[in-house]
């Protein structure tokens, strides 16, 4: 019972010593030559030092994009500056602007092309959470809806300063992986993200059975006769189902909230 | 269509109304811009008859109403739901519009403007997208800035959003049960999306697509060559489209059948958030309309609104506007510039000297307005506050010695270039009447000889004060396209010298005055209360245009006295000049096409809205 516990950092210092430094013999006439690092280090280093971003601009924040580039802010510091228009060549995805409806097939797609390591960079409010535009009917509130997001950069648009910022926490992000833990590298870890589909709004192939479960709990018949006529058949089912519907659905979300939570 | 017809043309007697060959049903408002409804089926004589006799031959704005739950006194006595709205100009004899409404049931059709004014073609499939009126006799009628299969007409008044709180704002409450909530939490999927009742997401198919590139003749001549022509996809990811932009070309060899253009990528829903917000509220969103001149869109939508409730603009804000707008057109001219010979082939050398005169100008922005981009500056009435001291040297440096100075390195750098002349002389040809009967306007008209400048032709500001010209060239083609803009650009720097002279001193806002002078009629009813917050306009309707860098940037509103506006639409010159895109391209390469979008100068967030 009073043993004392093991010092494990001491243990740890003996079995490290081997392989610290200073017990590594460097000759005399190569001390000048000889840089020795981890491996992380190296390998993150030489990754975050030139990561390519994709050519790819969407909206207002592509303008500040390429004022980032160009010659006053300079990403060449970072070497950043070759930007490539083919996902299969690029590390970085900046998403630049409004990311609407329409247009997410074709972003997600493009994610799922790029080789990983992958990096996606929200540049401004609307790909951080949809921006002024979020209420609109064809604007996605946030690219994370769809794909993971490592940085976000706020701002409406973000000022180049803000996105240098922002790309530095790339780096920084960068420097923090570990060659051991790096999903890339592991067997089953890299999974592609199933593209959303055009239907008659947007749906994430993900969520079908959650939308089934709204849209089908009802006989169309009777839903249609109950708002009547000509409007049911052109609007959408948002507007007036809000009154009676939103209460289920809001129920039903705390209830799912309320479930997580336990 | 031509001069000599308007000039042949007897003198004429009566009224516009008395000529017109159908006659009209009625008048709009008398308080505000008038406007003619005409019934659906004389529209076409109507049209033919004030293109070819008053010389009326450029349709520059075609949009259209919803006035379901209308409540003003303009609609008494039409039952009609939907006005589709018509406003033409005359590229000869310049000033004020004759507007046009016609009365249309729901679910019914108009006969499509296509056959007089082929510029209709793009914005009668907006209207049908965003309302679902039919126009008959249309060549492509699909929806434009939606998808095929979207579920209904999203602008029409009873449809709502997913996210969608009340029909105006300002909201009662952002906090109606103490806390905020999040519309994602109120919807299972947590997503901006709505489902109709009774879909099926399993047994859904996608319906496809109608695309008349598919139609477009398989070959160029008679086949000499066992060839095939095929369909090339080009965007919505690409790096040629200036954004998120897609061209669909069939081509044989290299040669280009057919070009359609595909947007809505970037439908971020302008319109109809502009309809929920207050007047002043749209002002920060027409700085998103095309993002590159947020100073030229910003008085677009003052001055339409300013027409629409009489605001006086002090003499100083005037200035301060014309400095701003002609700053802005330099921006936008060298930045296009940079960017035609990025897709010649220059890659990013000239577009990198013209951001470097770009970012002078956006630091003298940033200083004014507290934004480089996004300005956000003018306000009904004039501009947000005065400039600051010092900042009137700044400009002078920059007006009187740096961007001559630019301008001239750029010329000489590039307009003698070899590759510039062979890629740019005779490409992209299309003759002038072409042009202007597509609703073609701006530096692209004025490339085809045509010198039209709502500067010169409906003076707004105190352009009238200043000595320019409007620069035209002859040709038509890319270089021309190219040369007119570095032109342009001089005439800008000429503006701003004398504007930058010659700015008075005095009050930069005129509505405090415009608040005190209407204040007998009721403080509240047309300022709002808390300091002229919620303007409100009398009802009506205004349609204010300016001369953009990249064509004829158009505002039409319409008001019912609220404080919200009861329709708000952007006549766009890089949507409209899009109809032009496809007849330029045609019997040219498809790298040549490239170019061609690149020299009509489109930004997607003007063009998608």
């Amino acid at each position: 019972m009073a043993t004392a516990s093991p010092n494990f950092p001491e243990i740890k210092q003996e079995q490290l010593q081997p392989y610290l430094h200073d017990s590594i013999v460097v000759p005399d006439e190569l001390q000048a030559n000889v840089l020795v690092t981890t491996l992380d280090k190296v390998y993150n280093w030489s990754r975050k030092s030139s990561m390519w971003p994709l050519l790819f601009g969407l909206a207002c924040c592509a303008i500040e994009m390429i004022a980032t580039a160009a010659s006053r802010y300079d990403l060449a510091r970072f070497g950043m500056e070759v930007m490539r228009p083919s996902p299969r060549q690029s590390d970085l995805m900046i998403v630049s602007g409004t990311v609407t409806k329409k247009m997410v097939p074709a972003i997600v797609r493009i994610y799922n092309q790029m080789a990983e390591p992958r990096y996606v960079l929200a540049m401004g409010a609307c790909a951080t959470g949809g921006g002024p535009f979020k209420e609109g009917y064809n604007v996605v509130s946030g690219i994370d809806k769809y794909i993971p997001v490592d940085v976000y950069v706020p701002g409406c648009p973000p000022t180049p300063e803000a996105l240098i910022y922002g790309l530095l926490k790339v780096h920084e992000k960068v420097e923090r992986q570990s060659i051991l833990t790096v999903p890339w590298y592991r067997k089953d870890q890299s999974e592609f993200v199933p593209v959303p589909r055009l239907g008659p709004d947007i749906f994430d192939p993900r969520q079908v059975e959650l939308i089934k479960e709204t849209t089908m709990k009802k006989p169309a018949v009777a839903s249609a006769a109950a708002s009547g006529g000509d409007a049911a058949a052109t609007h959408a089912a948002g507007p007036k189902e809000v009154s009676s519907k939103a209460k289920a659905r809001m129920e039903e979300a705390k209830r799912r909230a309320a479930a997580k939570r336990a | 269509m031509s001069a000599t017809l308007v000039a042949e043309a007897p003198e004429q007697t009566g009224t516009l109304a008395d000529r017109l060959p159908g006659g009209i049903l009625g008048t709009t408002s008398d308080d505000t811009e008038k406007a003619y409804l005409v019934a659906a089926d004389s529209i076409m004589d109507t049209l033919t008859y004030l293109r070819d006799t008053e010389g009326y031959d450029f349709l520059s704005n075609l949009t259209c109403v919803d006035y379901q739950g209308y409540n003003g006194k303009q609609r008494k006595g039409i039952s009609e739901r939907f006005d589709v709205v018509y406003h033409l100009y005359s590229t000869k004899k310049g000033g004020g519009p004759v507007v046009l409404h016609v009365p249309v049931p729901s679910n019914d059709t108009v006969p499509s403007a296509t056959a007089v004014f082929p510029g209709a073609n793009l914005q009668e499939r907006e209207v049908y997208d965003l309302y679902g009126i039919k126009f008959e006799g249309h060549p492509n009628l699909r929806r434009i800035l939606l998808w095929d299969g979207f579920n209904g007409h999203p602008m029409r008044k009873d449809w709502k959003e997913a996210y969608f709180d009340e029909d105006t704002k300002p909201f009662r409450s952002r906090h109606p049960k103490g806390s905020y909530e999040f519309h994602e939490d109120k919807l299972p999927w947590g997503k901006n999306t709505t489902y109709p009742a009774g879909w099926d997401p399993d047994s859904w198919e996608a319906p496809v697509a109608y695309v008349p590139v598919s139609q477009a003749p398989k070959h160029l001549n008679e086949a000499h060559l066992d060839t095939e022509s095929i369909v090339v996809n080009l965007g919505p990811h690409h790096p040629s489209t200036h954004g998120v932009f897609r061209m669909l070309t069939r081509i044989e060899g290299e040669t280009i059948l057919a070009l359609e253009p595909e947007m809505g990528y970037l439908h971020r829903n302008h319109e109809k958030i502009g309809e929920r917000n207050t007047y002043l509220m749209n002002m920060p969103f027409t700085d998103r309309l095309d993002y590159l001149n947020s100073m030229s869109n910003n008085w677009g939508y003052a001055l339409a609104v300013e027409k629409l409730t009489g605001i006086e603009v002090p003499e100083r804000a005037e200035y301060i506007r014309v400095i701003m707008a002609e700053f802005t057109r330099i921006v936008n001219h060298t930045w296009s510039i940079g960017f035609i010979l990025n897709d010649l082939g220059a890659l990013q050398t000239p577009a990198l000297y013209a951001i470097e005169e770009r970012e002078m100008i956006l630091d003298l922005f940033e200083e004014v307005s507290g934004a480089r981009l996004m300005c956000n500056y003018f306000r009904f009435g004039g501009v947000v506050r005065d400039l600051p001291a010092g900042w009137l040297k700044k400009a002078q440096y920059l007006a009187n010695d740096r961007l001559p100075r630019a301008l001239d390195e750029l010329d000489k750098m590039l307009s003698e270039n070899e590759i510039l002349m062979a890629r740019g002389r005779g490409v992209g040809y299309l003759p002038a009447e072409a042009l202007i009967s597509l609703s073609v306007s701006g530096p692209m008209i004025r490339a085809a000889g045509v010198a039209y400048d709502i500067r010169k032709a409906e003076p707004y500001g105190v352009y009238d004060r200043f000595d320019f010209d409007i620069p035209t060239l002859p040709n038509s083609d890319i270089y021309d396209r190219y040369y007119i803009r570095l032109l342009e650009a001089r005439q800008s720097v000429r503006i701003l010298q004398q504007a930058l002279r010659d700015i008075p001193g005095g009050e930069t806002n005129g509505a405090p005055a415009y608040a005190s002078a209407t204040l007998s009629q009721g403080f509240g009813t047309i300022m709002g209360g808390k300091g002229g917050y919620n303007l409100r306009p009398p009802e009506g309707e205004a349609y204010g245009r300016v001369e953009g860098p990249k064509g004829e940037l158009g505002f039409y509103i319409s008001s019912d006295g609220k404080p919200n506006p009861w329709r708000y639409h952007v006549r766009s010159p890089c949507y409209i000049n899009l109809n032009a895109l496809g007849p330029m391209s045609v019997g040219y390469k498809l790298a040549d096409a490239v170019v061609i979008l690149g020299a009509i100068d489109i930004v997607l967030g003007e063009v998608d809205r």
